[in-house]
């Protein structure tokens, strides 16, 4: 395949950012999206320019460390939805363009190119993403029985990666979606109950002072979620947030 | 050094030995805890777990990661499960049988005394889980559902669809996180450890790089914990993460702790074949799905049909038919031994011939698609994605990829390494093992050793160590900084002509060759001399762009690579002493007349622990010999 790429360049977080355009000659649909980024980089480092840089770790799509705006979308498409890292040239034309940027959002900052700045959802987590159980200082664990209905939906909200997909598609740059799969998660099960007031009103809390907008309901974030994180825990949050009488300015 | 290897291990029948040690470990007193610094490098099961007990306990923790959030550590990727002697299903398990499985499992090269504790705690690592809300796999009665994982006989691998690594990592990083918004851990995310500082001794402290800003820093500390995770990268394809590294216990290594085993290394049976050179890593499928998957090529060499075309009796199930009694649940090693002789042999299917079919028809047929679906949904999901193929339909295809390693750092039963105050936790250290690790068995030790074990001997260790006041401007911090300036600064100055991936890959595939699934006396010879020429090629080809006070990853690599490629000759050199086949590790000189891996205990049933004597240099043997009071040696046998 040929391909012609739209490159988002920043050289570090003050730096003015452009699109370099690159000409690819040999890729093959087998490959994903970032060994076709490595490619690149190869041929960018044997030329002696600067490769392109850009998040990534596991490669199989869990990590939640890859993500970037491809044609605009987030991770890239949404018929099967999936992570940077398992998408596959065979996607794509021989031909086309693609345009590749990073997430934007004010509360994810550019560190460099591809890559930004998401500390700001563990910052959300800290304040309150959690169970407090210090280690060792539990009951057996078949002590407490979980209906397998609730359990399967804790864990479809568990799936949650943090890559911050959901932030990048909503014109919001709401982290509603991400905020809303922890309350949902930790919310139905019996261990999460005595905190869960506390939870909401904390992680929202922080949410809100970390710079992200707020929810319009469009759904643009779940559409973009590789984990196909539903849209009912975000009302599932707003509930828990009218009954902590937590009324935000 | 004379260095004799004390392996600590308390002296008292194994069943009570831990209860009574922690009786007689000495206690911090809890208003002293504050004053105690620790340094943790990792925040994978084992670091993280680490991390948030210490600061529970009231110790000042320092934590580290080279990800951008602690919640990406490569733990997150496991799938398949984790085990624990919990005997819910009344099936006959207990701490016992869980570890006479693993020391048998680890072809009887692992310390029966940490072993024993490990299935011990093992149950409380389940509890802790479920208390933070870990979403495991449950049955309609509201109890939680186990299953049957990598030979096991018994039922006793609890999951989360397949995403159980994920599921734990998550309960751990948040009990961290909660200490992190508390102010207990300071968190350094894209922090890369790249020395150990030893003072009087002792680990004191870390040197690290800033990954956004290239700063070369120092922390000091009362103690130092690495839970770096393993070294299977070395390999280049692997299933690991692409930055999982050896740096930290490699460096630590070149500082004077023992690295043992190098040479034991695992390599999984499921993974989805290479399909070209662009390929950047290998994925794993969990082995769960042995459970109902049934392995098979073509009896007829190069048979081109596809595979629902092929009758019957025209395939060759062949690991049925040789283990009559574990078929397709046979060990990894096993598994992925046979694999590579079929396909060497000429019955390889795939446009490459390194594949084996891995197929559920049958399971489909006798369980219907539904349970399938449940079972292993996401697992099918992503081969269809990867492959394009759709394995409901057509088989999948399947090959062995390097996956983990035992080897790590040696330490003793309190976790501590031979140099006082460097603790070593999960994958990066060697213990509990032996030469082949069992499925489900290395998320319940990160976490057994992070929550249950490291939290009370460490204590033991601060309370006796005479610590000295010393801050970072001491001068071994300043010329560890310095020696890591130059360094950086070295690697950016070859500017040669090759990339740093391309010397990778090429020892990648060196050792995939000489020292993989098969090694031998010859091809191990030829990989060190090999491994030496394409290490000064690096030293003198490879070319780093960018500059050092940047976010550089291309820099980052370099390092990780010039490390990769003094470690791959210490594996050779392990594997290469080690003439007998154990475990993970098949020596073609030491096999049965059906071909089977051949132990020899008389000659080799110790610890390999080796001291660093210069890059280049031979370094020297220390033996940890392996005594076996509860488990009898015997064969292992699968037939
Ligand atoms: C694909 C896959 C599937 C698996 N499935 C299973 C399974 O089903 N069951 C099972 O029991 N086991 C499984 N394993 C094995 C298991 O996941 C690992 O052995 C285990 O998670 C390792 O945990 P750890 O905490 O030791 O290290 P890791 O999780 O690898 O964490 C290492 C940490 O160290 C940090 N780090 C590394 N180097 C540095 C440095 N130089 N400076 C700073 N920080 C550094 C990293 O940032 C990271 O935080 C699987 C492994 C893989 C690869
Ligand atoms: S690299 Fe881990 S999710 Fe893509």
């Amino acid at each position: 395949m040929r391909l012609t790429l739209r490159i988002w360049r920043q050289k570090h977080a003050q730096a003015r950012g452009h699109f370099a355009t690159y000409r690819m000659d040999d890729v093959s649909p087998d490959m994903s999206f970032l060994e076709m980024l490595d490619v690149l980089n190869e041929q960018l480092t044997e030329a002696g320019e600067e490769p392109v840089a850009f998040d990534h770790d596991c490669r199989e799509g869990i990590c939640g460390m890859c993500g970037v705006v491809i044609n605009g979308i987030p991770h890239g498409q949404h018929k099967h939805r999936t992570t940077t890292c398992q998408l596959h040239m065979r996607n794509f034309r021989s031909g086309e363009t693609i345009t590749i940027e990073p997430w934007r959002a004010k509360a994810f900052p550019v560190i460099k190119d591809l890559i930004v700045d998401r500390s700001a959802f563990d910052r959300v987590i800290q304040n309150g993403g959690f169970i407090t159980a210090p280690t060792n200082t539990i009951p057996e664990a078949n002590a407490v029985l979980v209906a397998k209905d609730r359990s399967d939906l804790a864990m479809d909200a568990a799936a949650c990666i943090g890559c911050g997909a959901c932030v990048a598609a909503c014109p919001n740059a709401s982290a509603m979606l991400f905020t809303a799969a922890k309350i949902t998660h930790l919310g139905l099960l019996p261990q999460g109950q005595p905190e869960r007031t506390m939870r909401v009103v904390g992680m929202v809390r922080v949410m809100d002072q970390s710079g992200f907008g707020g929810c319009t309901n469009l759904g643009e974030c779940s559409l973009a979620c590789p984990k196909e994180i539903h849209l009912d825990s975000i009302a599932q949050m707003n509930l828990d947030l009218i009954k902590a009488g937590f009324r935000r300015g | 050094m004379a260095a004799t290897l004390n392996s600590k291990v308390p002296s008292a029948p194994i069943e009570e030995m831990w209860d009574r040690h922690r009786f007689e470990m000495k206690l911090v007193n809890p208003s002293n805890k504050r004053k105690f610094t620790i340094i943790v490098v990792g925040t994978g099961l084992a670091g993280a777990s680490a991390a948030a007990s210490l600061a529970e306990l009231g110790y000042q923790v320092l934590n580290f990661c080279y990800q951008d959030s602690p919640r990406r550590a490569h733990s997150i990727a496991a799938q398949g499960g984790i085990n624990a002697a919990k005997n819910y299903r009344n099936d006959g398990d207990s701490a016992y049988r869980l570890f006479y499985d693993t020391v048998k499992g680890g072809d009887y090269r692992a310390r029966e005394a940490n072993v024993y504790r490990l299935a011990q705690v093992s149950g409380n690592i389940i509890d802790q889980c479920v208390a933070q809300g870990v979403p495991f796999a449950r049955e309609y009665g509201g109890l939680l559902d186990n299953r049957s994982f990598g030979g096991a006989q018994v039922s006793r691998t609890f999951y989360a669809r397949g995403q159980t690594g994920q599921q734990l990592l998550l309960g751990a990083y948040q009990a961290l996180s909660r200490q992190i918004g508390l102010g207990k851990v300071a968190m350094y995310p894209r922090t890369e450890m790249l020395d150990l500082v030893i003072i009087d001794g002792k680990a004191r402290g870390i040197v690290t790089r800033n990954l956004v800003s290239g700063k070369v820093e120092s922390f000091i500390g009362d103690a130092v914990v690495l839970a770096t995770g393993g070294y299977g990268n070395v390999f280049f394809l692997s299933t690991n993460a692409m930055g999982c590294n050896t740096t930290a216990i490699w460096r630590s290594y070149k500082r004077g702790a023992f690295f043992a085993n190098p040479c034991y290394t695992q390599i999984h049976p499921t993974c989805i074949p290479v399909t070209g050179d662009h390929q950047s890593k290998l994925t794993l499928m969990s082995e769960s799905l042995r459970n109902d998957g049934r392995i098979w090529v073509p009896r007829q060499k190069g048979d081109t049909r596809s595979p629902n075309q092929i009758p019957e009796a025209e395939r060759y199930y062949y690991l049925e038919e040789k283990y009559p009694s574990f078929g397709n649940l046979v060990p990894r090693d096993v598994a992925s031994r046979n694999a590579k002789m079929v396909c060497d042999e000429g019955y390889g299917v795939g446009t490459t011939g390194y594949g084996v079919y891995l197929d559920f028809s049958e399971a489909i047929q006798r369980l219907g698609k539904q349970t399938i679906v449940e079972r292993y949904g996401n697992l099918f999901d992503m081969y269809q994605q990867i492959t394009a193929e759709d394995p409901y339909r057509v088989p999948m295809r399947i090959y062995p990829a390097i996956h983990y390693t035992m080897g790590g750092l040696w330490v003793d039963y309190h976790l501590m390494s031979n140099v006082p105050g460097l603790f070593v936790v999960g994958e990066a250290n060697f213990s509990d093992h032996g030469a082949n690790r069992l499925g489900a068995s290395a998320l319940m030790q990160g976490l057994a050793d992070g929550y249950f074990v490291l939290p009370y001997t460490i204590g033991d260790y601060l309370v006796q160590a005479t610590l000295e006041k010393h801050d970072t401007t001491h001068p071994a911090f300043k010329e560890a900084e310095n020696e890591i300036s130059a360094l950086v600064k070295r690697l950016l100055n070859i500017r040669g002509e090759r990339t740093v991936d391309s010397f990778h890959k090429e020892l990648g595939r060196l050792l995939w060759e000489y020292c993989g699934m098969s090694r031998n006396a010859q091809g191990l010879q030829r990989a060190i001399q090999d491994i030496r020429t394409l290490r000064e090629a690096f030293w003198q080809e490879v070319r780093v762009p960018g500059d050092g006070g940047e976010l550089n990853q291309s820099l980052e690599r370099a390092g990780r690579v010039a490390d990769f490629l003094e470690l791959a000759e210490l594996i050779c050199v392990d594997a290469l002493h080690r003439n007998e086949s154990c475990g993970g590790h098949f020596r073609e000189e030491s096999q049965t007349a059906e071909g089977e891996a051949l132990r020899n205990d008389q000659a080799f049933a110790y610890v390999g622990a080796w001291e660093f004597r210069g890059v280049g240099s031979n370094p020297a043997l220390h033996k940890e010999p392996l005594e076996f009071k509860y488990v009898t040696l015997s064969q292992r046998s699968y037939k």
